[in-house]
C-alpha cells in the first residue's frame, strides 16, 4: 500500500468536519435570505463590538505573556539533563489535562468567591477577604492556569532536542552562561516558543467559558459574543461574520509568527 | 507492555464505536423528553416507566433559545418539550409542534381555568401548562435593611458589588422597562433606548451577571440582591433562611412553562399518556414541592406541606398576578438582534 493512501482518512475527515462547516461559516456570514450582503460586518463596525474585540486581544496577550514567563524557566529546569523527578514534575503539568477544563474552572469559580474557600481562610487567620472573581485579572488567572501546559510542553520539547555539544561548544570558546543562553539557547528554542504562544494566544483569543465562570459574566469577550448569536439570538449570519474575522486575526497572527519562525526544525507548528 | 497497551487502545475504540452504533437503534417503547434543567423531580421518571413500561429518554436544556436552537434544524427528534410562553408562540408560528387534544387527557381538568386560553396558546390547541411563577427579587435580609419592595434597590449605590442580575438580556431589560414604567414587550426604540441607559447606569453596582450558578452563590451570601424566578427562590429559601423574595410594585414577569409534543415526535400515543402522567395531581405535586416552582393545578397544590401551599412566593395573592403591570412576553423574534446589541452595549460600558 502506498504510504500517502493513510493520510486518505483524515483527508476525508478534515473535508467533512473542517472545510465544509468552514465553507457554511462563509456563506452565512456574506448571505441572508439568499442575497448577497455585507451587512453582517457593517455591523461590526459598532464601538462596542470593537471594543470587546480589542479586549480580548488585550487579554489573550497578557496572558501568553504571563505562560512565557513561568513557563520558559520550568521548561529550562525540566529539560537539565541532572534533574531528577522531572517525569513527576511533567506528570503534574499534565495532570490537570485529564479533568474536564469546565469542572475546573467551576472548581476555582468556587474557590475564590468573596465567601470562597480561599477568603474564609484568610478571614480565620484575620487577613482582610480579596475580591479575586469578576475582574480582569480573574479571567487572566482563568486563562492562564488552562492554557499554560500547551506553553510548557512544546518550549520543553524544543529544548530536550537542543544538541549538549551545541553547548559545550559554546563554553569552549569562551561565552559564558548569559551569552550562551542569547545567542544558543534561546534561538534554538524558538519554534517551541512560537508553537507555544499559538497555543496560548487562540484558544484565550476565543475562550467563553473562563469569562463567564470567572470573569462573572461583566466581561465580554469575542468569543461570548459569538456564543450568544448561535444560542440566543439564533442570528447565524452575525455570528458567521465575527467568526471570520476571529479568524482572520488568527490568520495574521500566525502569519507573523512563522515569518520569525524561520529556525523551525521540529517542535514547531507549521 | 507497549502491546499491552495498544491492546487496550484498541478495545475502547472498537467498544466506542460499538457504543455509538447502538444509539442509533430506537426502541419503540420509549420518549424522548427534554426539559429545562431542575425542572422535575427525578424519581417521577421512574415512576412513569413503572407505571407503562415506556422508557424516559431525558435531557436537559438551560433556556428556551437552546432548546429552540437543538430542535429547530430538525435531525434530533423529542418528543416532549417545555418551552415557555413566548417560545410555544414562536414554535407555533414556525408550525413545530403537533395539536393536543386535550379531550383525550383524562387529568385535563384537573389545570386550573386561569391557566387556559392563555394569550400564547388561545384555543389550547398547543400546549398544556405544567409549571408557572413570577420574577422578583431575592435578597439576604441579613445584608438589605431597606424594604425591598421596587426594582430601584438594584440600582441603590448602598449595594455596589453586592447585586447579581440575570445575565439574559430579556430578563435584564424586563427589569429595566418595569422599573421606567413601561411594557416588557415594547417594541418603541426609545423606551429600549432608555432601558439600555439605566442598565449601563447600573453596571458598575453589578457583582456579577450569573445563570444558574448564582443560586448556589446567592445562598452562600456572596451578594445581596438578585433578579431570580420563584421557584428558584423557594429553593434558596430552603437552603438559606436569611433569604427573602419580593415581587416588585412596577410589576414583573409572569410566566407560563407548558408541555408541548414536537411536531417531530413519532410516539405520539406514549407522550399523551407522558403528559397525562405529569397532570396527575400526586405527580404534579411530586414535582412542584422538589422543584420549588408553583403547579397550575389545585389539586396538586392542596397535596403539598403546609409551608410551600401557603408560600406567598410560590403562591402569590391573586390581585398580584392579575395587576395589569404584571406581564408575560411574547415572541421576541422580531426585536432579538436589537436586544442582543443593547446587551453588548451594555457590557462593554464595564
Amino acid at each position: 500500500m502506498h504510504r500517502k493512501s493513510l493520510a486518505y482518512p483524515y483527508l476525508i475527515w478534515a473535508a467533512i468536519f473542517i472545510v465544509v462547516p468552514l465553507l457554511l461559516i462563509v456563506y452565512f456570514s456574506f448571505f441572508k435570505d439568499g442575497s448577497f450582503t455585507i451587512q453582517n460586518y457593517q455591523k461590526f463596525l459598532e464601538d462596542y463590538y470593537i471594543k470587546a474585540l480589542i479586549r480580548s486581544i488585550e487579554l489573550a496577550f497578557i496572558s501568553t505573556v504571563i505562560c512565557l514567563v513561568m513557563a520558559y524557566p520550568l521548561a529550562m529546569i525540566l529539560s537539565d539533563k541532572h534533574m531528577t523527578n522531572k517525569q513527576i514534575i511533567l506528570l503534574l503539568v499534565v495532570l490537570p489535562m485529564w479533568m474536564n477544563s469546565l469542572l475546573r474552572t467551576y472548581a476555582w469559580g468556587s474557590l475564590l468567591e468573596n465567601n470562597g474557600v480561599i477568603n474564609s481562610m484568610l478571614k480565620a487567620v484575620q487577613l482582610a477577604p480579596i475580591t479575586f472573581l469578576y475582574g480582569n485579572g480573574a479571567v487572566i488567572f482563568g486563562m492562564v492556569y488552562n492554557f499554560f501546559p500547551f506553553m510548557v510542553l512544546p518550549i520543553y520539547n524544543v529544548l530536550c532536542k537542543i544538541d549538549p555539544s551545541l553547548i559545550e561548544a559554546s563554553y569552549d570558546l569562551g561565552a559564558d552562561k548569559v551569552t550562551t543562553f542569547r545567542k544558543v539557547i534561546l534561538p534554538l528554542s524558538m519554534p517551541g516558543v512560537v508553537t507555544g504562544i499559538v497555543m496560548v494566544f487562540m484558544p484565550a483569543l476565543t475562550t467563553f467559558l473562563i469569562t463567564r465562570l470567572l470573569g462573572g459574566g461583566k466581561i465580554n469577550l469575542i468569543g461570548n459574543i459569538i456564543e450568544e448569536q448561535f444560542t440566543r439570538t439564533n442570528n447565524f449570519g452575525f455570528g458567521s461574520a465575527v467568526s471570520m474575522i476571529l479568524m482572520i486575526i488568527v490568520l495574521i497572527t500566525l502569519a507573523f509568527m512563522s515569518k520569525k519562525d524561520s529556525l523551525d526544525k521540529g517542535g514547531g507548528l507549521f | 507492555m507497549k502491546k499491552l497497551t495498544k491492546a487496550i487502545t484498541m478495545l475502547i475504540t472498537v467498544s466506542l464505536l460499538i457504543l455509538s452504533l447502538a444509539g442509533c437503534g430506537e426502541s419503540k417503547n420509549a420518549i424522548t423528553v427534554y426539559n429545562w434543567g431542575d425542572y422535575i423531580d427525578p424519581e417521577v421518571n421512574d415512576l412513569f416507566t413503572e407505571e407503562t413500561g415506556i422508557k424516559v429518554v431525558y435531557s436537559e436544556y438551560a433556556n428556551n433559545e437552546e432548546m429552540y436552537a437543538t430542535v429547530e434544524p430538525g435531525n434530533v427528534n423529542y418528543d416532549i418539550l417545555f418551552p415557555s410562553d413566548y417560545m410555544i408562540e414562536k414554535m407555533i408560528k414556525k408550525d413545530m409542534l403537533q395539536k393536543v387534544d386535550t379531550s383525550k387527557l383524562d387529568n385535563y381538568k384537573n389545570i386550573d381555568n386561569r391557566f387556559k386560553k392563555l394569550p400564547f396558546d388561545p384555543e389550547d390547541s398547543y400546549s398544556v401548562p405544567y409549571m408557572w411563577g413570577t420574577v422578583g427579587i431575592v435578597y439576604n435580609t441579613k445584608m438589605v435593611e431597606d424594604v425591598v419592595d421596587s426594582w430601584d434597590v438594584l440600582w441603590n449605590e448602598k449595594y455596589k458589588e453586592q447585586i447579581f442580575m440575570y445575565d439574559s438580556e430579556r430578563d435584564s431589560i424586563m427589569v429595566a422597562l418595569k422599573k421606567l414604567g413601561y411594557s416588557m414587550n415594547t417594541r418603541d426604540e426609545k423606551e429600549l433606548e432608555e432601558a439600555k441607559k439605566l442598565l449601563i447606569e447600573q453596571a458598575p453596582l453589578v457583582l456579577a451577571y450569573v445563570g444558574d450558578e448564582g443560586k448556589g452563590k446567592m445562598v452562600n451570601g456572596e451578594a445581596a440582591l438578585m433578579v431570580a424566578w420563584a421557584g428558584d427562590a423557594m429553593v434558596m429559601m430552603n437552603e438559606n433562611p436569611d433569604l427573602a423574595y419580593a415581587i416588585p410594585k412596577e410589576g414583573s414577569n409572569y410566566f407560563v412553562d407548558s408541555i408541548v409534543i414536537s411536531k417531530a415526535s413519532k410516539n405520539v400515543e406514549a407522550a399523551y399518556e407522558y403528559i397525562d402522567f405529569l397532570c396527575r395531581p400526586d405527580i404534579a405535586a411530586k414535582n412542584a414541592q422538589y422543584i420549588g416552582y408553583s403547579t397550575p393545578i389545585s389539586k396538586a397544590r392542596d397535596l403539598l406541606p403546609e409551608e410551600i401551599k401557603e408560600s406567598e412566593v410560590a403562591y402569590p395573592k391573586d390581585e398580584v398576578i392579575s395587576h395589569s403591570n404584571m406581564e408575560m412576553f411574547n415572541d421576541p423574534s422580531d426585536i432579538v438582534e436589537l436586544y442582543s446589541s443593547i446587551w453588548t452595549e451594555i457590557k462593554a460600558s464595564n
